[in-house]
This record gives C-alpha cells, structure tokens and sequence, in this order.
C-alpha cells in the first residue's frame, strides 16, 4: 500500500513541473539545453554550498545541539545566497549566448527571446531542487512504514511533496522575474527575489510546525506567481483573448 | 525511551531513521529438513508486516484470529500462551503474519517440551524387526509432556523475545498506538512490527541437496541452499590408541562409556539443555577425573573408551556415524573390539538417591548378553522395559553388545522441560547463595554437583570393574564434586550447528570439552611452540597416539601467561551423518538432518498509516493535474514575445 504514498508524493512534487516540461520546452532542442544547463547550474551552487557547511560542520563540536542549529541555519541563508548568484551568473551567461546565437541565425534575431530563456532557466533550477528535495524522502516511502514512531507528524510525506511543488514553482517565477529585472536594471527586483527567497527558506525551518510553513509558503506564491506572469508580458487583456480564443475554437470546431 | 533512542544519532537527517526502530537482538526460529519433511518457520523474502497486538488473555486471541479490523496481526505472545493448541490455531489462520514469543519464566507452564514424546522413534534400534512391540513407543512414552512444535511447519516467522529492554520498546509502542480503549477499535497509525527470516530450503533434503548439485555444476555463482549438521564427537581412553591404524585393533578389548554433547530448542542456537545434556557432560568428565589416575597407577585388563557424542537430539548423527566407520574399518578399533557399554542419559533430577539402570530386554535374550549385563548392575532388574533414546540403541543396531544406560527416570523423562529454552540451571536446580561472585559460584559446591558426584564416583568404579580391574582399587576411585563446575556449562548453547565456524574447526562447545579432557587426563610436556605443532620431528614424541596441544596457561598475578604443551589421548572425530557421505539424502537408517541458508534475519518495528491517507493522495495528484494540461497548452497564446 505505500506505493500508494510514493507515487503520491511523486507526483505532487513533480507533476506540474512535468506536465510543463512536456508540453513547452521537450519539443524544442534549445529549450531543453537551456534547462539542463540551468539544472546544473543549482547544482554547482549546491555543491558549493554544501561544501562550506561539511566543512563548518565537521570543524565544529558535534555534541551540541545548539551549535548544530546555528550551522544549519547558516548552511541554509548561504546556500540561498549561492543559488541567487549562481542565478545571476547564469543570466550572464545566457546573455552571452544570445547574442551568438543571433549572429550565427538567418535573420539576425535569436531563435529564443530572453523571456523564454528566463522561464526555462527557472524551470531548469526548480526541477533539480526539486529532485535534491525530494529523492531521498520518496525512496523511504517506498517502504512499509510511515514517519511517527519517535513523535513526527504522520503527514511528512504530503507535506515534504507539497513543499517541493511550491519551491519549484517558486524557482520557475524568480527566474522569469530576477532575468526580467536584470534586463531592465531594476535592482530593487533582484533584492526583493533575494529576500522572498531567503524568507520562504526560513519559513522551512519552522518545520515540524507545518502550520507555520506550508500555508505562508503558498501565500507567497501566488502572488510571486501573478508578478511574473505581468513581468513576462502578460495582461488582462491576453488572458481575456485566451478565453475568446478557446470559445471560437470550440464554437468553430 | 523511543525519543532517547533518537537523539543517540545527532547529525542524521536520515528520514529512514525516523520511521523504523530496529531490534538487535533477534533469536529466530529457522527451517530444518529432513528426507521427507520440512520444520520450523519462513518468512516472506521482503519480510513479513503485521499490526502488533500482545495476546495476554483469551479474548485477544479472538481479536486476533477473528474480530480484529486490522489484519494480518504480529502477535506478542506471552509465554503462557505458548502452547500447542495456541499455536496450531495461529498456523491455520491466515490473519497472522509472525509471532513473537516472550521468554521468561513468569507465566511459565509447570512443563513445557516442543520435543517429540518419541525422540528419535524412526532412527533407534526398536524397530518392525527388531522388538517390534517396543517400537515406536508401544512399551514406554519417553517424553509425554512433548507437544511436538519444534517438528511443525510454520509458514510465518516465530522469534523469541529474551531481552527484557528489547520487549519493553515493543509494549511501549503497542501501549501507545495499539491499545484498545473501552473495547473500541484503535485508531491508526498504529504499531506494526516486520520480521524477516527467509530460508532458501524447501520440501526436504534430497530437493534440496539435488538442487544445491544443480547449482553447483551449472552456476557460475552457485549458491548452496542447505547445509548439512555437522560438528564434531570427542573421544578419548585410557590406554593410548593408534590413530594411524584403522579397523581392527589388535588384543584390544574395549568398554565404552558415552554421552551426548548435544541439545536443541524451538529457536536457532538457544539449547541450554541443563538436565537433558549438561549433566550427563559433567557426570562423565568427572568419572574421567575420578577414573585416570587409577588406571595408570593399576591398568585394569580393558580399554576404557570415553566419548561424547554430538547431534544426537538430530536422529544419533555422532553415535551412527562413529558405528558407521567402526563397521567400514574407518576408526581406531571396530565392533569386534567392543566388550561392552555404558551410556549416562539424564542424571541431574534423582529422586532420592535413585539412579536408573535401562537394558535392552531384546538383545539380553541372547544368554551371554544377558550374563554381561546382569554383571554390569549386580543385581537384576526390569526385563519388559526398552532402552530409553540414547546412542547406545545405534551401537545395538549394529551389534548385539551387552550394555546399560543410566538415568534418573524409571518410565518416562523426569525433565519436564526436556530440549526447550527453559531446560536451565533452575530447571537443574542449580542456586546459589545469594552475594556470591562469579569466580566463588565456580567453586561452590551446589546439592546438584554433590549428586552428580555421587552417579559419577559409582559409574567410575563400575567401569573400572567392568574393564576387569581389581576390587581393592575401588576405593581410590572417588569423583571430587569441586570438578563438577556446572556453572561453565549452564551458560552455554549446546546446539550442534553447521559445519566450519568462525573461531576454528569445532563447536565452542566441543572444544571447551576437548580441552578439558586434555587438561583432566594429559600430561604436560617441556616441548617450545613449533614442536609442540610438529612433534612428529621428535622421536621421543608419537602424533599417532597423542594429540598435542599448545595452551596459554593461567593468568599469573601480573597478569603475565605462560604458555606450555600439553599431551593428551584426546581426539575428534567428525560428526556427520553417513547418508552425506553415501549421498543417500531420503536414507532411513541414518540422520538425514540439515539447516537451511538464509540471507538475512532482523526485526525492526514502525508506524503503519491508515489506507485512506495512502488513497487520498493520488487523489490530490489527479487534481493537480487535470489543470495542467489546460493551462500548459495556451502558453503561447499567454506570452507571445
């Protein structure tokens, strides 16, 4: 019957940014480069990252429990400030790449918009937190017991599944919103994405108080949600013409 | 308790390690085959999961095998639920998925025997030819307190519960989630415990072994499935005998004074065996000790042949396959050489200052027989009673030798607990003073190790009469009860087990009683280390007749050991069943016992959650991604540039 769990949680954690995936970046080749190097790109900053804390950790006293929750915390702010510059880095990069791909294309214009590349590259971080977030958790469900004997919460394995959903969701924003902002030179957007980040890691460590971190957490991302849809060129306007759209569709078809 | 067991881990993250507790200490109940059967238990091989429940009253048991909504359960048996018909019910029920049993003596039955009440009816020498009214147990009920569950089959793990701390996690666990309140069903998550036990053996030795041979000569990573029992029997005498020369030995006339090393149980590895083993061990050391010196300072005409047979709680594996190579001219001397036999069964529970004397009335119709034994006991005695199970009816099957067996019981065991966990030092009674130490409860002298003493000092001296020695050296023989140490010997396991150990050839055992008898009835020589493991390259020292043994010595007040070399007529001699090596694997003659292989047997408990909140979210799933698929396929139209 825990398959049941581990499937669950699969695809709670993983089926938008799947269904995504499928539907707009697997057709088309670039697209999915982007994303990929996106994904190795968090995967640098995690290594980095994990790096200075192994070693904060391993120099430290581990019998004391204090101690060890200063280091987590601090592992957890730093990496979040290694992923935004990596995020950074990586808009440098794509940038760069931009105008190569204009130079070599027919007619002078790259084949991808800054926009586009801005939406994948946030897919690209959000998929591969994701994943770090949630393999090890998903491969323990597979077996026949559930969290609780010592006194967590039954509900460990939703909760971890949804708060992977919201983080990636959250990285696919940013990047739209943190690229947008870069192109634009509006600083205050790169530290409002800094902060909002930094607040949605520190809401996680509230956990086991799911109360207290959950619900905040899908605050946040709406409205995260709706600023990079406006930010991306959005408008009422097209959202209407969606809805006209689909209704001559079905009304000629 | 359980949040103290957690935070023993401070850096893990593991999630594995917030859902299951894991038991360390697992005494399983393992599968053994024999040419037609199956015993003992399986598991599935991933385990079998079950919601524990503690049966501690009657209406438990029929929550559990009936009105319980939770099935399959994992019962916690008290012990005085371990019984046959509890257990018979829980083998046809399919609401069970593993049981495990609490050992301990509160609650205890007044008798408990997982045994036969015929041990070894099959392989002994009563048979449709042989005093066939005797056969099977028509004369006598040996051991009619057995109900016959080390022989069942159970298709679901069983394990034994001796750690106190270990138990108490689990009733912490079931007290917590599993707990019923005012009769109403618990609510989940509840507590579930998983055990796993898979044997690789099925149906009987000879699929087995075929299927081993299989493996073996068409695998190229063959895995061997069974293995047979195995170890080894201890012999020594009292007059050197040449190890070279095998068959018969010349003008030797032999009288042969045996027991048995071996004990079993319902669970792997756990045989205390106190009456049913140990006080045959330490009688007949101690006839050793009392006997030696006498017969070097007045050699009595006859060889006396000491011997400690092992596995014969598993259908007479040493004694049969002693008399085997006897009748083959495999060992030191053959069936010719035997004048006679004497077999000290169970001794420690005599009533009185009773002692048993059983002789075969089958074989003591043969008139010269029947003079030898009448000279044995000095008196006549029963002729319509069988020889109890012992290893001198495979000496008899052979050979119509006259014989005795000595025990405490006249018609039926007096042990009431005869091969289970419970046959301990109490079941011996074996006490103590309270505020002894260990090393002063060595040298105590229990009312126990006066009585074997006593059994000891009068099978000495009948030996010695027997061997054809002089009466007027009766006196010297006299077993010392400070010998009798049985405290050593409680301890121990006496299960015969498998073929090559970690730590040596041989049982723990058999070697501690190896190097006993090395110690009671060798001599120690001068010779360095390398000689003493060579000695063949000295002339005055002969490896055929002596064994040679380098040993520590005794811890000296500054903790300092000096080693020395001892030589001794002390010898082992394998102890597998003939059928292994006739490659007879459905034999009826002889043991065809062996021990499945198995990978890995642990325990480990955790929370189990209801099947609603397993249910409920690939619900949530489908929800999430019907929008989806809506939303991604307008994208284009949303973000045009």
């Amino acid at each position: 019957m825990t398959l049941a769990v581990f499937f669950g949680c699969a695809f709670i954690a993983f089926g938008p940014s799947f269904a995504l995936f499928v539907f707009t970046i697997a057709r088309e080749p670039l697209r999915v480069i982007i994303l990929i190097a996106g994904a190795f790109f968090w995967l640098l900053s995690l290594l980095l990252s994990s790096l200075v804390w192994f070693i904060a950790i391993k120099a430290s006293n581990s019998q004391d429990p204090s101690l060890q929750r200063g280091l987590l915390i601090f592992g957890v702010f730093f990496s979040v400030l290694l992923q935004e510059v990596f995020r950074f880095a990586y808009y440098r990069l794509l940038r760069k790449a931009n105008e190569g791909l204009a130079a070599i294309s027919d007619d002078d214009s790259s084949a991808i918009s800054v926009r586009q590349m801005a939406y994948v590259a946030g897919l690209g971080f959000g998929i591969m937190s994701g994943a770090f977030s949630m393999i090890n958790v998903l491969s323990d469900s597979l077996g026949p017991g559930t969290v609780g004997i010592f006194g967590d919460s039954q509900y460990y394995f939703i909760t971890a599944a949804l708060m992977t959903l919201a983080l990636t969701l959250l990285h696919t924003f940013w990047g739209v919103v943190f690229f947008e902002g870069c192109e634009k030179s509006r600083w205050w957007v790169i530290a409002a994405v800094v902060s909002l980040h930094l607040l949605v890691a520190g809401l996680s460590l509230l956990n086991p108080l799911y109360e207290g971190s959950l619900p905040p957490v899908y605050v946040i991302t709406l409205p995260t949600g709706v600023w990079a849809f406006f930010s991306s060129g959005g408008s009422l306007h097209s959202l209407s013409a969606l809805c006209t759209r689909r209704k001559a569709e079905g009304e000629s078809s | 308790m359980l949040k103290g067991l957690m935070f023993l881990c401070v850096l893990c993250s593991s999630v594995e390690q917030k859902i299951y507790v894991v038991l360390n200490e697992t005494v399983p109940c393992v599968r053994l085959l024999n040419a037609t059967h199956q015993i003992g238990c399986q598991s599935s091989i991933s385990g079998d999961t079950g919601v524990l429940h503690v049966l501690e009253t009657e209406s438990d048991l029929d929550w559990i095998l009936s009105s319980g909504p939770h099935p399959p359960y994992m019962v916690i048996m008290e012990t005085a639920f371990f019984n046959r018909s509890v257990m018979m019910r829980m083998k046809n029920s399919s609401r069970v998925a593993g049981v495990a049993v609490i050992i301990s003596k509160t609650g205890l039955a007044d008798n408990f025997s997982p045994h036969t009440t015929c041990p070894n009816q099959n392989t002994g020498v009563y048979s449709e030819s042989y005093g066939s009214d005797l056969a099977n147990c028509n004369g006598t009920v040996w051991n009619p307190l057995g109900n016959g569950l080390s022989y069942e089959d159970f298709s679901f793990p069983v394990f034994a519960l001796k750690d106190e701390n270990q138990t108490q996690v689990l009733r912490k666990c079931y007290e917590d989630h599993n707990q019923r309140v005012n009769g109403s069903a618990p609510q989940y998550p509840l507590c579930a415990m998983q055990l796993f036990s898979h044997m690789h053996a099925v149906t009987d030795t000879v699929t087995c072994m075929r299927r081993t041979d299989l493996q073996n000569r068409f695998s190229i990573n063959p895995e061997v499935l069974c293995d047979p029992l195995s170890d080894f029997n201890v012999w020594t005498s009292t007059r050197p005998l040449n190890n070279s020369a095998k068959g018969h030995a010349a003008d030797e006339s032999v009288v042969i004074a045996a027991t048995r090393l071996d004990g079993r149980s319902f669970f792997w590895e756990q045989a205390p065996a106190a009456e049913g083993t140990v006080s045959g061990i330490v009688t007949l050391l101690a006839t050793i000790q009392a006997l030696y010196p006498v017969t070097q300072e007045a050699p009595p005409p006859r060889n006396i042949f000491f011997s400690f047979f092992q596995g014969e709680a598993f259908d007479y594996i040493g004694s049969s396959k002693m008399v085997y190579d006897m009748e083959k001219n495999d060992f030191v001397i053959d069936m010719n050489n035997v004048h006679s036999m004497l077999e000290i069964g169970q001794v420690g529970l005599r009533s009185g200052r009773s002692l048993w004397m059983h002789s075969d009335p089958v074989s003591r119709q043969n008139k010269s027989v029947d003079t030898e034994v009448s000279e044995e006991e000095g008196k006549l005695s029963l002729f319509s009673h069988p020889l109890p199970p012992s290893s001198f009816q495979r000496f008899l099957r052979a050979r119509r030798i006259p014989g005795l067996v000595l025990a405490d019981h006249n018609t039926s065991f007096t042990n009431r607990y005869y091969e289970s966990m419970y046959d301990d030092a109490e079941n011996l009674n074996v006490t103590y003073p309270p505020g002894l130490t260990p090393d002063e409860q060595l040298v105590y002298e229990t009312d126990a190790a006066k009585s074997l003493a006593e059994v000891a000092t009068l099978v000495a001296r009948s030996l010695y009469l027997q061997a054809g020695g002089e009466e007027k050296n009766l006196n010297n023989i006299t077993a010392d009860p400070k010998i009798v140490n049985i405290s050593v010997f409680l301890t121990a396991s006496f299960y015969i087990g498998l073929g090559p150990r970690v730590h040596g050839p041989a049982h723990s055992v058999t070697r501690f009683v190896q190097y006993i008898l090395a110690n009671l009835t060798g001599t120690v020589t001068n010779l360095t280390e390398s000689q003493c493991q060579n000695p063949s390259e000295l002339s005055t020292e002969n490896k055929d007749l002596f064994s040679y043994f380098w040993v520590s010595g005794p811890a000296s007040v500054n903790g300092t050991r000096e080693p020395f070399c001892v030589r001794a007529s002390v010898r082992l001699s394998k102890a597998v069943s003939p059928a292994f090596e006739l490659l007879e694997y459905g034999s009826r003659n002889y043991s065809t016992w062996t021990e499945s292989r198995w990978k890995s047997i642990r325990a480990r408990i955790f929370l189990v959650a209801s099947r609603e909140l397993e249910v409920m979210q690939p619900a949530l799933v489908e929800l999430t991604e019907t929008k989806q698929k809506n939303i991604s396929a307008k994208t284009e139209i949303m973000f045009i540039k």
